[in-house]
């Protein structure tokens, strides 16, 4: 990809640079694993909505970014935005994953399209909108994506406030009654003759046979 | 293809789905139509929804695991795989080096059989039914194995959070192995069928283009990036699990001698190669297998009460068969995740059909959509409820329904 590479720190370091005090809590979470222990890296940075789209556009300046998904999280009085990219892919084991989180205000859940930076987060975008009920402006195509037609305006799956799902709209498995109202299955006949055989080898097993088994011809 | 002959007629729409034989799973298609040509592609996902993020806020890692098995019917471990990392990373939790392994091993078994499934499907959408046979019937040793090594075909079962559930002992080494040598014999004849046939290669070849610019802005993954040239996989390029260990490079259509196209022929070579990766990788897996316990913790009451401790963020990934998996999980000292986002591979590569698709012939639709290995399954996880069919039956009837048979076979 690009002549130089960054390290971890230098890439902070140029954002830090750049947005000063828009860029906060940066961190650099490296795992290792297998038996070789080779680390792989994910930065994580948290940065103002107005700085999203210079940000990716540096991002974008450095390497090339692959934008997986665009995740949130609705930690109650905020909605924190997660925009997941991977540079430096194609460089073995040098793929870095940077992670910028966009917290929004509840009162004011707007962010702006990235899709005339990467065409790709269309997507995703619509998603967003959707489930969490983030507004997109500009957004190229502002459709449902998963939902049906006839969801409900106004709820938005992911949200963990009222506006998420509401119980009635969740459907419990253990409430469907046993059916009352359904013709006898035609089984019921043939049950009698084989039922006999292995009632009997079991009862002579037991100790007292004869009060069970009375007990269970009668069911 | 289009001789960019002019119609008099305006543009009409057929329509392509949700249901249709040459779609495996439902996905809406509209074309807008020029004569044969494709002037349009536009298309709905969401029609197998199943709320599955959903579902995992509400329950506990270790459900979830089991809960990711079912994402996908193909991906059995592709899932479980990168929910358990990103579990692992906010817990801390060393996975021991056997377990790491034994991961790989059975993710590239996932790849053998995904690929050749998907190679038969793609001689079904031509049309070449014989290959479809043979690629179908060879694929079922690898399912033999899968199941010999975690005892299910699909739902494997066999991560867990902080290793694998299952060891692979040396005594099941010989059936692995005369598998692999199956595959090994059998991959020169599947080459030679699937690219030097003519009728493929005339179905094929500059079909369905993907250029490498448009797979790089739409943020391809796996194979239908790498058959445009996008140099990108996560086995090599991010080394987790036992695939930091593994001397790997991605496979790009040049391997098998031509140019990189772009197009359906060059992501046949993709996968087919992949196979002969795969084979290598799990041998190598097999005999550079460390000693060690196979799990972090077996008591699960412990892992779980290690995981409700737990603050933090992080992602998972996999480099699944289609491409890159990945999962988002925050958790906040609850027993459930405070948040989990699956981002399936096809996510990210179903935008890539409006590109591949306008401009190409009605008859090839069917193989373009399958070129990129479609799983909308693993892309529709979300919704929760559906009304569904206004004049039919509700879901909650055939649901009921279903209950009532469920419970009538029990006999209960």
């Amino acid at each position: 990809m690009n002549e130089t590479i960054l390290t971890p720190q230098e890439l902070i370091d140029r954002f830090t640079r750049t947005f000063g005090d828009l860029v906060s809590d940066p961190r650099i979470q490296i795992r290792a694993e297998g038996a070789k222990k080779n680390p792989n890296t994910n930065i994580w940075m948290t940065i103002t909505r107005d700085i999203l789209k210079p940000a990716i556009s540096m991002l974008k300046e450095i390497s090339y970014p692959h934008l997986s998904v665009i995740s949130g999280w609705d930690v109650g009085e905020e909605l924190r935005m997660q925009y997941i990219f991977s540079i430096y892919f194609g460089e073995r084991h040098g793929e870095y994953m940077v992670i910028f989180t966009v917290p929004l205000t509840k009162g004011d859940l707007v962010l702006p399209t990235i899709t005339d930076i990467m065409p790709g987060a269309l997507f995703t975008e619509r998603e967003k909108q959707e489930m969490f009920g983030v507004t997109i402006t500009d957004i190229p195509d502002g459709r449902r994506l998963f939902l049906p037609e006839d969801f409900p305006e106004g709820v938005y799956p992911l949200r963990k406030d009222e506006t998420g799902i509401p119980d009635t709209m969740v459907k419990h498995l253990w409430e469907v009654g046993r059916p009352t109202n359904r013709p006898v299955p035609p089984v019921t006949e043939k049950e009698e003759e084989p039922k006999d055989d292995p009632e009997e080898k079991t009862v002579k097993n037991k100790e007292n046979p004869s009060p069970e088994a009375e007990a269970k011809t009668d069911e | 293809m289009s001789d960019g002959t002019p119609t008099k007629k305006a543009p009409y729409v057929v329509p392509i789905g949700p249901i249709h034989p040459a779609l495996k799973e439902p996905v809406q298609f509209l074309f807008e139509m020029e004569g044969e040509v494709v002037k349009k592609a536009d298309f709905a996902p969401g029609q197998t929804h199943r709320g599955i993020e959903w579902m995992g806020m509400h329950r506990n890692p270790v459900q979830i695991v089991h809960l990711t098995d079912r994402i996908c019917g193909i991906c059995g471990v592709t899932h479980s795989l990168a929910f358990a990392r990103a579990v692992e990373q906010i817990v801390d939790i060393e996975v021991p080096a056997r377990a790491d392994y034994i991961r790989v091993i059975i993710a590239e078994l996932e790849r053998i059989q995904s690929h050749l499934l998907w190679a038969g499907v793609a001689a079904h959408e031509l049309g070449f039914d014989t290959l479809f046979y043979l690629a179908w019937r060879v694929r079922e040793e690898s399912m033999d194995v899968i199941e010999y090594i975690t005892g299910n075909r699909i739902n494997y079962g066999l991560v867990q959070v902080g290793g694998v559930r299952r060891d692979i002992v040396p005594d099941q080494h010989p059936t692995i192995k005369k598998c692999l040598d199956g595959y090994r014999d059998l991959l020169g004849k599947m080459l030679n069928l699937f690219l030097n046939d003519t009728t493929i290669s005339i179905r094929c070849k500059d079909t369905g283009l993907l250029t490498f610019e448009k797979a790089l802005e739409l943020s391809c993954v796996g194979p239908t990036a790498r058959a445009s040239g996008v140099v990108k996989d996560v086995r090599v390029d991010y080394p987790y699990s036992a695939y930091g260990d593994l001397d790997i490079s991605p496979i790009l259509p040049s391997a098998y001698g031509g140019g990189i196209n772009g197009d359906v022929y060059d992501r046949i070579v993709v996968r087919l190669l992949e196979v002969a990766q795969s084979v290598e990788i799990i041998e190598t897996c097999l005999k550079e297998m460390p000693d060690g316990p196979i799990l972090w913790e077996s008591k699960l009451p412990k892992l779980l009460s290690a995981c409700k401790k737990a603050h933090g963020e992080a992602v998972g990934r996999h480099e699944a068969p289609r491409g890159e998996c990945l999962h988002y999980v925050a958790m906040d000292g609850h027993e459930a995740p405070a948040m989990w986002k699956v981002k399936a591979s096809s996510y990210s590569n179903l935008h890539s059909w409006i590109p591949m698709l306008e401009g190409e012939q009605l008859a090839d639709v069917p193989i373009i959509v399958a070129s990129i290995d479609p799983c909308l399954s693993c892309t529709d996880r979300v919704a929760v409820l559906r009304g569904v069919k206004r004049d039919l039956m509700t879901k909650e009837d055939l649901h009921r329904l279903s209950v009532e048979k469920t419970r009538r076979i029990q006999g209960c």
